[in-house]
């Protein structure tokens, strides 16, 4: 049995700045796995490698068994079965909230109108925005709009879900609504990976923690392992800043 | 003053010279559109080749006098190289006026829509390619609709620019448009050469100025809400 996700001395340069360094995960199919680390920490970067919205300069990744292509027809097949989730919602803004989520259904998977226009509706209402189904995105708060970006990456039906940083830009009464989405997602079982800030989150869904730092993964454990008993000095000193108050 | 104009408009049918500029605005408008999308195109595409074929287009036809592409579309595509749209002289000599304007335009076409292209967000075409849509489908679908909606006052100078350039179209032979009138006149007329002037330049400042007020009235109306 492979792991769903799996990157194996993972390289990547910008310029002189080595962003990540021999990275070698593992995700297995219905794991939730929450990435944390300082920021420039390269855990960003991680999770849009997987996805091959960055390239790497060397390593290997699998989904499914199967290396990343490269671009082309079959890396468009490859990214239909992995959901992406943005810090900056990046939903159409030429299209309404009903066209954002049955876009990629009708145009890749070649769904017929009807039918995606039904699944989008049955996803709207499962984030709790299908009252909002004909609006623009701009007609949406923030965290109206990331729970439909959720709703459309679950429109294609991925194997995996990339989280980068989904409540950052949110204002702080609507990280909540968002996290509750991601929450329930993790308990019906998707398997997900998450960059996030949201401690309480990682303690409370997160079956593995990674923590990264100057483009390494140093520590990987379960949560209650990881806050209580962290093992690295930079992780002790993270930890310290963030869980104070 | 009075008199004299309505002695010109009288021995000359000056409607009917405008009316040959807005046709051959309204032609090189289409072609140059199209022809400038799929520059644009070409130059955002992922194939490098093709970016480079459309980066040397542009910048040449960008530096390029609009005169001698003129003159060559009519000495050199159709007296050298033989290129010819018609047996009738006169709408020969349009078309390959039309072709010389909308080579030239689409340059400008091409830079205008970039320019709309840069208003939109990076994470609009990341979010495409992660939901598995390829390039095409990302540029019909995302990129492109709120690049044109982005460039509207771009394309709208551009569009002035040609009104004005269609007059470039004389050196084209195309004898009935207004500078070729102009000239005419101003020939025959010598002593009213201020009202020749005046007439035709208010005229095209009569075109003109809705163009502009349209443009800017769209802009706002069309711009994206992010």
């Amino acid at each position: 049995m492979h792991p769903l996700v799996e990157l194996t001395h993972v390289e990547k340069h910008y310029g002189d700045l080595h962003v990540l360094k021999d990275i070698n995960l593992k995700v297995d199919k219905g794991e939730v796995l929450v990435v944390v680390g300082p920021s420039g920490s390269g855990k960003s970067t991680m999770c849009r490698t997987i996805n091959r919205l960055e390239t790497i300069d060397s390593g290997d990744i699998r989904i499914d068994g199967k290396p990343l292509p490269q671009e082309g027809k079959e890396l468009a097949n490859l990214r239909a079965e992995v959901g992406m989730v943005f810090q900056s919602f990046n939903l159409f803004a030429n299209k309404t909230i009903l066209e954002n989520v049955t876009l990629a259904p009708i145009k890749v998977r070649h769904m017929n109108k009807k039918e995606a226009e039904d699944l989008a509706m049955d996803l709207l209402a499962r984030v709790g925005v299908d009252s909002q189904a004909n609006k623009m995105p701009s007609q949406l708060s923030g965290g109206q709009q990331q729970r439909v970006a959720i709703a459309r990456a679950l429109a294609m039906r991925p194997k995996v879900m990339l989280f980068d940083e989904p409540t950052s830009a949110l204002d702080p009464e609507m990280v909540n609504e968002v996290l509750d989405v991601m929450v329930e997602l993790a308990h019906e079982g998707m398997t997900m990976i998450c960059v996030t800030h949201e401690m309480g989150f990682a303690r409370k869904v997160a079956n593995r923690v990674v923590f990264m730092a100057d483009g390494r993964i140093l520590e990987q454990s379960s949560p209650d392992e990881f806050f209580e008993n962290p093992q690295t000095d930079r992780a002790k000193d993270f930890l310290s800043k963030i869980l104070t108050h | 003053m009075m008199e004299s104009f309505l002695m010109l408009f009288a021995q000359y049918d000056i409607p009917r010279a405008f009316l040959v500029n807005i046709e051959l605005t309204l032609w090189s408008a289409l072609f140059s559109m199209v022809l400038g999308t799929v520059l644009v195109m070409m130059r955002i595409s992922p194939i490098s080749s093709l970016r480079t074929v459309a980066g040397g287009y542009v910048e040449f036809f960008k530096n390029m006098p609009l005169t001698i592409i003129m003159v060559f579309m009519v000495l050199g595509a159709f007296g050298q190289l033989k290129l010819s749209f018609s047996d009738t002289f006169a709408t020969n000599f349009f078309w390959l006026a039309v072709t010389g304007l909308s080579l030239y335009t689409a340059a400008f076409v091409c830079e205008s829509l970039r320019s709309g292209i840069n208003t939109v967000p990076l994470g609009q075409a990341e979010a495409a390619r992660a939901l598995g849509l390829g390039f095409m489908q990302s540029a019909t679908e995302i990129i492109l609709p709120q690049a044109f909606r982005g460039s509207v006052a771009p394309l709208g100078n551009t569009l002035i620019a040609l009104l004005k350039n269609s007059t470039v179209a004389a050196a084209a032979s195309v004898s009935t448009e207004t500078s070729s009138l102009m000239s005419e006149m101003i020939e025959y007329h010598p002593d009213v050469i201020v009202s020749i002037f005046m007439i035709f330049a208010f005229g095209y400042v009569i075109l003109i100025i809705p163009i502009g007020m349209l443009t800017t009235y769209l802009s706002n109306k069309l711009a994206v809400r992010r």
